[in-house]
């Protein structure tokens, strides 16, 4: 096989504590006069890198995720030769092109012609080279119309979106993307995921991707490097790595809810109690047309009988999706554990983030409906696009509601000619 | 095509890659063209500022230094003298002034994107040239109307002196920049010397003969002239554009050397002192 494109061997980068900022020309003057031992500035030093080493292959798309300040932006900075490492080495071979921030050296005032030109030339494009690929980049951004206005009169997704198509259509053999995907609406967004995919694998060239939405790794990544503290903590495939990323990051992206001592908004006669709520998988990201299963554990403190189980699905923002209401199948004797299993088959989630209120109870509308316990806000999950699925349409757009119906039948009778 | 960037901790004294430098020089152009383009949109006479700039100075320098104090010297018309005298200041001036804030002003950019630092503060020298053309143009047309309407012109003896013209602009413009970047570097790690920037341009410009001619200095000042014309290499320069221009002034090929000598060194520090500031400053700011 070839050599990697991108070989990492330990680099480390040091940051000074206390001389973080500028240091006045007071500072270092005081400082002649001191000893160099007694320097009171120095409180230690903060290692924003340790020690990482990684490889990336040609054509490959690497996903480096981490929790804030675990030293994705810093690794980046030092790939992209803004900053220098402290120590270790890295090897490019091949020309990179970063995107650390999208429309970095627009200038409000020119025009969005001439800025593709500042802007290309600013990545290291030649102006041969941008001028062959000028149309392109203007389709792609959806701005014929304004390509000689200057951009301080764009709206911010027009702005968003010309930046992102210059750096796209860069070509080096290295790109860097640094969470540019959290920008423009959504059907620009999946556009930038379809053109990284396309660069990658169409034109073999490697990419590295730094974001915190898991679906958008999982969806591009071939390979991930976890970060932790400034420390590689996992290089490997996709999926164990949002995994590690997840469960690193704690509560609400955990497939592990542990409500018994949580505190409950709606009080219920607490015969029966919810316990434990967990989506059976490694991770809380379901597949769209996928059963929405998930494991409750409940503890009854009095014998119940013809109990049920019942839910709310929630869009992250707090939009209420739907409900759904089990037979009253349960039965338990006091100080009884049981664990059960919940299937709501195929709720038809358009792609997003979501979260449950979950309840058990008895009764119904003629006899008195009584609820034992309701926990809300819990069963936090995430539905993603299948992978490879051929849709009418490129993106779900949330001004079409939550829900993707599951059949529109249409029958067509006969065809005539219309009029005489 | 094998290509191979090493990134590793740098200490060396002087890590201008030239070969880089070479290889982004359409963004030079570029560079170029945003000054251009940026400075004169949605200003209504445009280009024309810089002929009205230097123009306005001029006849500003004429009244109060040529009528009021009568400092200039006999037998060359006012318009001339400082005008010829300005068309060099001015140019450092301005170059000093922009390539003095090259890493401070473009922070935004240099903690975004790689690009050889350098080629910010080189197409300040070439945007400048503009400016300095169209004040050339200027000045043309200046001696046109002396000629025309001042009998003194006759005082005035051009000729060959004009073939020094290419050498001169390259001298101001190293200098100019090696102060620059020495300027920037310092103002990088020093912010608080940015506000004298302005101050320090200001004051330069009296103890250079621009308003004045070098002969003055020599008569009020004859104990300390040497020192002056070791310590501002603009004088010389100006003094030389003067002797290109219109032949007149007190050009000294000694100091003039010495001039010479001294922008050398001071863009040899500027270069060493600004690629040091500009790898490490991104950190700091």
């Amino acid at each position: 096989m070839s050599e990697p494109m991108i070989s990492v061997r330990g680099v480390s980068k040091r940051y000074r504590l206390g001389t973080v900022g500028m240091t006045s020309l007071r500072d270092d003057l005081q400082r002649l006069w001191r000893s160099p031992t007694s320097d009171p500035s120095n409180h230690g030093d903060f290692w924003a890198l340790k020690d990482v080493s990684f490889d990336v292959e040609p054509g490959e798309i690497v996903g480096l995720i981490g929790r804030n300040g675990a030293g994705k932006s810093t690794l980046l900075k030092v790939l992209s030769r803004i900053t220098e490492p402290s120590a270790g080495e890295i090897r490019l071979r091949g020309r990179i092109g970063s995107l650390l921030e999208v429309g970095a050296g627009f200038h409000p005032e020119l025009s969005g012609r001439d800025n593709i030109y500042l802007n290309g030339a600013i990545l290291g494009m030649s102006r041969a080279e941008i001028t062959r690929k000028f149309d392109e980049i203007v389709a792609f951004a959806e701005i014929e119309k304004f390509i000689d206005t200057p951009v301080k009169r764009y709206s911010s997704g027009m702005y968003v979106r010309l930046a992102f198509a210059v750096a796209a259509h860069l070509e080096p053999e290295i790109l860097i993307i640094d969470e540019v995907l959290a920008v423009g609406d959504q059907q620009f967004q999946k556009k930038c995921l379809g053109k990284m995919q396309d660069v990658s694998r169409r034109e073999g060239r490697t990419v590295l991707v730094v974001s915190h939405t898991m679906p958008v790794i999982l969806q591009l990544a071939h390979r991930c490097v976890v970060l932790e503290q400034g420390e590689v903590r996992f290089t490997g495939a996709p999926a164990k790595a949002v995994e590690i990323y997840l469960n690193e990051t704690g509560a609400g992206t955990s497939v592990h809810f542990d409500v018994e001592n949580t505190q409950r908004k709606f009080m219920g006669t607490l015969d029966a109690k919810i316990i434990h709520l967990r989506f059976p998988r490694t991770l809380p990201i379901f597949e769209a047309h996928e059963d929405l299963r998930f494991v409750a554990k409940i503890r009854a403190r009095d014998r119940i009988e013809n109990a049920r189980v019942s839910m709310v699905v929630f869009a992250s923002e707090g939009t209420p999706v739907g409900a759904c209401f089990s037979d009253g199948v349960l039965q338990l004797g006091p100080g009884e554990e049981a664990e059960l299993e919940v299937t709501l088959s195929d709720p038809g989630l358009a792609p997003g983030a979501y979260y449950c209120g979950v309840a058990i109870g008895k009764g119904s509308y003629k006899t008195g409906h009584i609820d034992f316990d309701v926990v809300l806000e819990t069963l936090h999950f995430e539905v993603c696009a299948a992978p490879g699925e051929d849709t009418a349409v490129s993106h779900w757009c949330h001004q079409w509601g939550r829900i993707v119906f599951k059949d529109l039948a249409v029958r067509q009778s006969s065809a005539e000619l219309a009029g005489v | 095509m094998h290509y191979e960037v090493v990134i590793r901790p740098n200490n060396s004294w002087l890590t201008t890659d030239w070969r880089d430098l070479l290889a982004y020089r359409d963004l030079l152009w570029q560079f170029v063209r945003r000054d251009y383009t940026a400075r004169f949109k949605q200003t209504i006479l445009g280009p024309l500022w810089f002929i009205l700039n230097p123009l306005i100075t001029t006849v500003v320098f004429a009244v109060i230094f040529g009528r009021v104090m009568e400092s200039t010297p006999p037998g060359i018309p006012a318009l001339i003298f400082f005008n010829s005298g300005l068309i060099a200041w001015n140019y450092f001036s301005a170059l000093l002034a922009s390539t003095g804030n090259t890493l401070q002003g473009n922070v935004h950019l240099f903690s975004k994107v790689y690009f050889p630092r350098l080629i910010v503060p080189i197409a300040q020298v070439v945007s400048n040239l503009i400016g300095l053309a169209v004040q050339m143009l200027t000045f043309g047309c200046l001696v046109l109307y002396v000629w025309l309407t001042d009998p003194a012109f006759k005082n005035l003896q051009f000729g060959w002196t004009i073939l020094l013209l290419p050498l001169l602009l390259l001298h101001v413009a190293l200098l100019a920049l090696g102060a620059g970047l020495f300027l920037s570097a310092i103002t990088a790690k020093y912010r608080d010397l940015q506000n004298l920037l302005g101050f320090f341009i200001n004051s330069m410009m009296f103890v250079t003969p621009v308003m004045w001619p070098l002969s003055t200095l020599e008569a009020k000042f004859p104990e300390s002239y040497e020192l002056f014309m070791i310590l501002n290499p603009m004088i010389s320069i100006v003094e030389g554009f003067r002797l290109a221009l219109i032949g007149a002034g007190s050009f000294s090929a000694t100091y003039y050397t010495l001039s010479v000598v001294s922008s050398i060194v001071l863009l040899f520090c500027g270069l060493v002192l600004f690629e040091r500031a500009a790898r490490s400053f991104v950190d700091q700011a």
